[in-house]
């Protein structure tokens, strides 16, 4: 019997196991008839209409998106520098007021856990910080660090269920922010956050998104997010903003190179292996420099330099089929790596992925470089990340 | 979205056209085309070539997913979409119309497709 073999969606659009949990947002995504998806045991729209559609107007106009299923956990107490520095990869002692920084979590071991944003949200007086984990990720690094809090005079506050997240981001998000707020934009730089109020709701303001654009978040309670995103509705669709889903933020992320939790970072790698060495501080602003993984992770960076790792690579296709994660990186017909995210690239308007390939074929042009699709090996072209970057 | 009454259906979201002249005309439903979601790459049978009801016969790529495409029918293609391989996104704005996939010389035909009623029952849509 004929058939469109649809169970082999993904994201199991039409396979949903047990009762998802819904944001604060779900009665305003099924009047707008979006596609929904279970993601990490929530309910999340998927796309509203066309997700090339949504992807093009983040990227020229802007786009609205809901994040409540993100892990917030607050981390307060006279020594919240010293837990979080024991804790994390990064030197959070460095973080000013107001500021935010892309972190990460690991094992001993130095595997990530987790990638992270944390922001500091008080003075030295009252040390508070905001963690931001992945969905999927958020039980984990929530009991990660309740743990690794023995000892340390902090507090590990499960937040999760206290914000509703939404996102403005593209080009126009400023513009439509600014008409519904008093807040100095201007003021706020790339990766700050600051208090404040927009359409009469209180907001942690953030300039941080997973786009590639300019963009906002905004960490609002559960009970003012319809309200918000309505103002925000009103004031963005005159000048081309949409409700945007999960499945352009995904292809957003990866036009812009941006690592995604169980694609391009695992348990199994460090953070040099994925080529993000860079967050990994090992002189912290704190006690003393130790923190979990430290000695793992100092040896991993000697490997890095001595031994180059399978190295982080955007490939672009000169075909039309779509690499996927898992496919495999072909050269004369030996596997030489793996796909971790591909899609069909809306700006590109051809297949790209990211992909963990051997050192000796990781420079850009290297030729002769292909993705095995379902037995074909399809030519690829190997170039650095990201695919995407803005004009600013 | 309405299914067209002229048409046949499949219960795993296929259409087919009443032969004329021994030939019908196959493609997707719009309940299909929208849950796949943006299609961008279409690989279809060659004119020619033997299909069979049950087989896959080519594939349907969207941002999120593949999906073989599987024929309703036993016979032989006497012609592939040539618009639809070029402009993928016709599966998604016309799938009754402009983005049919392929014409096939049917000898062999399932007893069990379904008319448009009951697909819309049997779809929700």
């Amino acid at each position: 019997m004929g058939r469109i073999d649809l169970a082999r969606h993904a994201l199991g659009v039409f396979l949903m196991s047990t009762a998802p949990r819904l944001t604060a947002l779900d009665g305003v995504h099924r009047a707008l008839g979006a596609t929904m998806t279970d993601f990490a045991g929530w309910d999340m729209p998927l796309r509203y209409g066309s997700e090339r559609d949504e992807h093009n107007a983040v990227r020229t106009k802007a786009g609205l998106f809901d994040l409540s299923h993100m892990g917030e956990i607050t981390v307060t107490g006279p020594e919240a520098v010293d837990f979080l520095n024991f804790s994390l990869v990064g030197n959070v002692g460095s973080i000013g007021v107001g500021r935010a920084r892309y972190t990460m979590i690991v094992a001993e071991d130095g595997g990530i856990l987790d990638d992270l944003i944390v922001y500091r949200l008080g003075e030295a007086e009252a040390p508070e910080y905001m963690v931001v984990a992945n969905a999927s990720n958020a039980q984990v690094v929530l009991d990660t660090l309740t743990a690794r809090a023995e000892g340390f005079d902090a507090e590990v506050r499960d937040d999760r269920d206290a914000y509703a997240l939404l996102a403005v981001q593209g080009p126009e998000s400023p513009g439509i922010l600014k008409s519904l707020t008093d807040a100095d934009l201007d003021n706020l730089k790339y990766y700050a956050g600051l208090p404040g109020t927009v359409a009469g709701v209180p907001a942690l303001i953030a300039r941080t998104g997973y786009t590639g654009e300019d963009g906002f978040e905004l960490f609002v309670s559960p009970g003012d997010a319809e309200k918000l995103w309505n103002a925000l509705m009103e004031a963005g669709t005159p000048v081309g903003m949409v409700p945007a889903g999960l499945s352009c933020r995904d292809t957003l992320r990866l036009e812009a190179g941006m690592p995604l939790y169980g694609h391009e970072l695992t348990a199994e790698l460090t953070p040099f292996d994925a080529g993000l060495g860079r967050v990994v501080k090992f002189e912290k602003t704190s006690r003393a420099d130790s923190f979990v993984g430290r000695e793992a992770l100092a040896a991993a960076a000697e490997r890095a330099e001595s031994a180059p790792p399978r190295k982080l690579v955007g490939l672009i296709a000169e075909g039309r089929r779509v690499p996927r994660a898992g496919f495999s990186v072909v050269a004369d017909g030996k596997v030489i790596g793996e796909v971790t995210s591909g899609a069909p690239s809306p700006t590109l308007g051809k297949p790209i992925a990211m992909a963990y390939v051997d050192a000796e074929h990781a420079a850009p042009g290297t030729p002769g470089v292909g993705v095995d699709i379902r037995g074909t090996h399809e030519p690829y072209e190997v170039v650095a990340l990201p695919f995407y970057k803005r004009q600013k | 979205m309405s299914n067209p009454q002229q048409l046949r259906y499949s219960k795993e979201h296929e259409w087919l056209s009443d032969a004329q002249e021994g030939v019908s005309t196959v493609g997707i439903t719009e309940h299909a085309a929208n849950a796949l979601g943006d299609v961008v790459f279409v690989q279809l049978p060659e004119v020619g070539d033997t299909v069979t009801a049950g087989e896959t016969c080519g594939e349907l790529e969207s941002t999120k997913s593949v999906s073989d495409l599987y024929s309703p029918v036993t016979g032989e293609v006497v012609e592939a979409n040539q618009d639809v391989v070029d402009d993928p996104s016709l599966v998604n704005s016309a799938p009754f119309e402009g983005g049919w996939l392929f014409k096939v010389r049917t000898t062999e035909e399932p007893k069990d497709l379904l008319s448009a009623d009951e697909y819309t029952e049997f779809s929700g849509s």
